[in-house]
C-alpha cells in the first residue's frame, strides 16, 4: 500500500528523509529528480544507515600509467554511510561499493503529484492513498 | 531529553541525521531492540569499553600529585586538548571525518550532575540499559598511547591520577561500571605501589597493561609485580592499541593499514615473550586476557610458535606442553570480531576454546565496536556457548556475581515508547 511521506520539495537535494511508518524505518533520498527508499537498517550488524552521513564515494586517482595522484570524491555517486560502523552505499542502487553483494533493503518509491510515496506491506497507516 | 523530532499530527515519525550530539540512547537503539532476542541470559559483561577523555581531562590533571606536571598541563590545556599525552591531533583519523559520529563525542546533553551524577556516569548508565548490560569494564583511550611517552614520570603521575579519578569520583557511583588498574608498566617499582595502594579497591577488578610499549613483558624486573598480581586473583589484561609512529608502520599510508596491524603487532610481540619465556609455567595461576585485537591473530601464532618451537626447544626450555596449548587457557576479548569468513570464524573459535575462554567486549563508544549481537547471531555457537561468551565467562574471570543487574529489554523498550522515541 502507498504511503504519502513529504513533498519532493521538502527534501534537499542531496538530500534524505528518515520516518517510522507502522513500525518500520524507511529512508528516503533525493538525488535531482530522482528519489530512492531503503529499510533503515544495515546489512553489517543492523545499524541505523540511512540516519548517517551523506558523502560522494571517494576515489583512488589513478592514472593509465599506473601512479596514483591520491583519493578524489567521485563527481556522480553519493553515499549514504552507516553512524555505527562506516559501511557505505550508493545511494542509487544500495550496494555497497567494494562488496556488491552486501546491500541496502530496497523499499518501493514513487513520486505522484509532487509527493514521494512508499510502498509498505500493512495498509493501515493514516498516510495511504 | 532524546533525538527525535516530535510528530506532528499530519505527519510521520520522523528520525534525525545522527551526529556526535545524538543522545547515546538514540544512537543504540537499535541495540536495545536485539537485546530481545537473549534477555534471558545470566549475565551480559562488556569487558572492554572506553573513556573519551577529553571532556573529562581537567578533572584528571587536577588529581595529578606531582605539582610541576600539575602546573605544566593546567597552563597547556585548551578545550577538547589532551596535555602531557604523546598523541598526534592532526594524525586522529579514527571518525573517518566524520562518518562515524561517536568516536568524536561524548557531545550529548546530560542532566545536572547534582541530581544524576556524574556526566561521564550519566552516559555510561545510558549505554549500559540500551546494550542491555550487566557490567561494563572501562578503559582509557588517549591513555593507551603512554607506554611511548619518553617521560617515565608522566605515565607514572597520569596512572596514579586517573586511578584516583575513578575510585573516588566514577566507581562509587554505579556498581555496573568496574575497571582495570592501569599499570605504568614502564616503571616496574612504581606498578608494585599502585597494585598495593588500589588494587583491592571496591570497583577495580584487574589490572592493565597498555601493549603500546616496546618493553619485554618477561623481564626479571616484573617478577615481584606478576608475583603480586597472581596473589590478588585478578587477572592481568593486555590492551592493544595503535601507534603510527612505529618505525615499521611509517611505511603504512592509510590509517585503516596500520589499525588493521598495530592492535594485533603488539599483542603479537608480548605473547610471544610470554610463551617463549615460560611465563604460564612461572605464575600457574595468573589469569590472562587479551584485548582489543580480534580474534584472527591467534591461530595464526599457535601454528608459528608451535612450528619453531618444536624445532628449537633449547631455546624454549621452559616450556612443558606446546605453545598452543598454554594460549588455550588463556582468555580473548572478542571485539573486533572478524565476521566476514564465519568458517574461518568457527575455526578459531574451536581453537581457542572459546566456549570458556571468549569474553565479549562492545569496545564502546570507538568506530569498529561490536553490540552483543555480533555474538548472538553467529550461527555455529550454542546457546550455552553464546550465554558464557556474554558473561558467564567473564564472571569467572573476573570474579563478578552472576546476578543480573540490567533492566528488562521490553522495559527498556516500553520507557522509550512512553517517552516518543524509537
Amino acid at each position: 500500500m502507498d504511503v504519502r511521506v513529504c513533498e519532493v520539495a521538502a527534501l534537499d537535494d542531496p538530500g534524505r528523509k528518515v520516518v517510522e511508518i507502522e513500525g518500520q524505518q524507511i529512508g528516503v533520498f533525493r538525488l535531482g529528480d530522482e528519489v530512492f527508499a531503503y529499510e533503515n537498517r544495515c546489512p553489517h550488524l543492523d545499524g541505523p544507515v540511512c540516519q548517517g552521513k551523506m558523502l560522494p564515494l571517494a576515489l583512488e586517482a589513478v592514472a593509465s600509467d599506473g601512479t596514483s595522484s591520491g583519493r578524489v570524491f567521485s563527481k556522480t555517486q553519493m553515499n549514504i554511510i552507516c553512524p555505527w560502523h562506516g559501511f557505505e552505499f550508493d545511494i542509487r542502487t544500495g550496494v555497497h561499493p567494494t562488496d556488491k553483494r552486501v546491500r541496502l533493503r530496497r523499499i518501493p518509491v514513487r513520486v505522484k503529484d509532487g509527493a514521494v510515496y512508499v510502498t509498505i506491506a500493512r495498509a493501515t497507516h493514516a498516510n495511504q492513498r | 531529553m532524546l533525538d527525535r523530532a516530535a510528530p506532528k499530527a499530519t505527519s510521520l515519525p520522523e528520525l534525525p541525521e545522527i551526529t556526535a550530539a545524538t543522545d547515546t540512547r538514540a544512537y543504540l537503539a537499535r541495540a536495545a531492540v536485539q537485546a530481545q532476542s537473549h534477555d534471558d541470559y545470566e549475565l551480559i559483561v562488556d569487558v572492554d569499553a572506553h573513556l573519551q577523555e577529553g571532556g573529562f581531562w581537567p578533572e584528571i590533571i587536577d588529581l595529578l600529585g606531582n605539582d610541576v606536571l600539575k602546573q605544566t598541563a593546567q597552563a597547556m590545556l585548551r578545550p577538547g586538548s589532551l596535555p602531557l599525552i604523546n598523541m598526534q591531533p592532526g594524525m586522529t583519523f579514527q571518525a573517518m571525518a566524520g562518518r562515524i559520529p561517536h568516536q568524536s563525542g561524548p557531545q550529548e546533553q546530560t542532566d545536572d550532575p547534582a541530581k544524576a551524577g556524574h556526566r561521564f556516569v550519566q552516559i555510561v548508565r545510558r549505554t549500559i540499559e540500551t546494550m542491555g548490560l550487566d557490567y561494563q569494564v572501562i578503559f582509557p583511550t588517549a591513555m593507551l598511547h603512554l607506554g611511548m611517552n619518553p617521560m617515565e614520570d608522566i605515565e607514572v603521575e597520569l596512572a596514579r591520577a586517573y586511578a584516583r579519578w575513578l575510585i573516588e569520583r566514577i566507581l562509587p557511583e554505579d556498581p555496573r561500571i568496574i575497571a582495570l588498574l592501569y599499570l605504568p608498566f614502564n616503571s616496574p617499582v612504581e606498578c608494585e605501589k599502585l597494585v598495593r595502594e588500589y588494587g583491592d579497591r571496591p570497583g577495580i577488578i584487574g589490572f592493565t597493561i597498555c601493549a603500546v610499549r616496546h618493553k619485554g613483558v618477561h623481564h626479571n624486573q616484573y617478577a615481584r609485580l606478576f608475583s603480586m598480581i597472581e596473589e590478588t586473583g585478578k587477572p592481568l589484561v593486555f590492551h592493544a592499541g595503535p601507534h603510527w609512529d612505529d618505525p615499521s608502520f611509517t611505511q603504512l599510508n592509510r590509517f585503516v593499514s596500520m589499525h588493521a596491524l598495530s592492535f594485533v603487532h603488539y599483542n603479537l610481540i608480548h605473547m610471544t615473550n610470554w610463551i617463549i619465556n615460560a611465563m604460564p609455567e612461572r605464575y600457574p595461576n595468573m589469569k590472562v586476557v587479551w584485548v582489543e585485537s580480534g580474534l584472527a591473530w591467534v591461530p595464526f601464532l599457535m601454528q608459528r610458535l608451535d612450528h619453531e618451537v618444536m624445532m628449537r626447544q633449547s631455546e624454549a626450555p621452559g616450556l612443558k606442553r606446546l605453545p598452543s596449548e598454554y594460549m588455550r587457557e588463556m582468555y580473548y576479548s572478542s571485539q573486533p570480531l572478524e565476521r566476514n569468513d564465519l568458517e574461518l570464524l568457527e575455526m578459531t573459535m574451536r581453537k581457542i576454546n572459546a566456549d570458556t575462554q571468549l569474553l565479549f567486549a562492545s569496545d564502546w563508544p570507538h568506530w569498529d565496536f561490536d553490540p552483543p549481537s555480533a555474538i548472538t547471531t553467529l550461527p555455529f555457537l550454542s546457546d550455552q556457548a553464546k550465554r558464557n561468551i556474554l558473561g558467564l565467562n567473564a564472571a569467572r574471570v573476573f570474579n563478578l556475581p552472576v546476578k543480573r543487574l540490567r533492566p528488562r529489554a521490553k522495559d527498556v523498550l516500553a520507557a522509550r515508547a512512553a517517552a516518543g522515541v524509537a
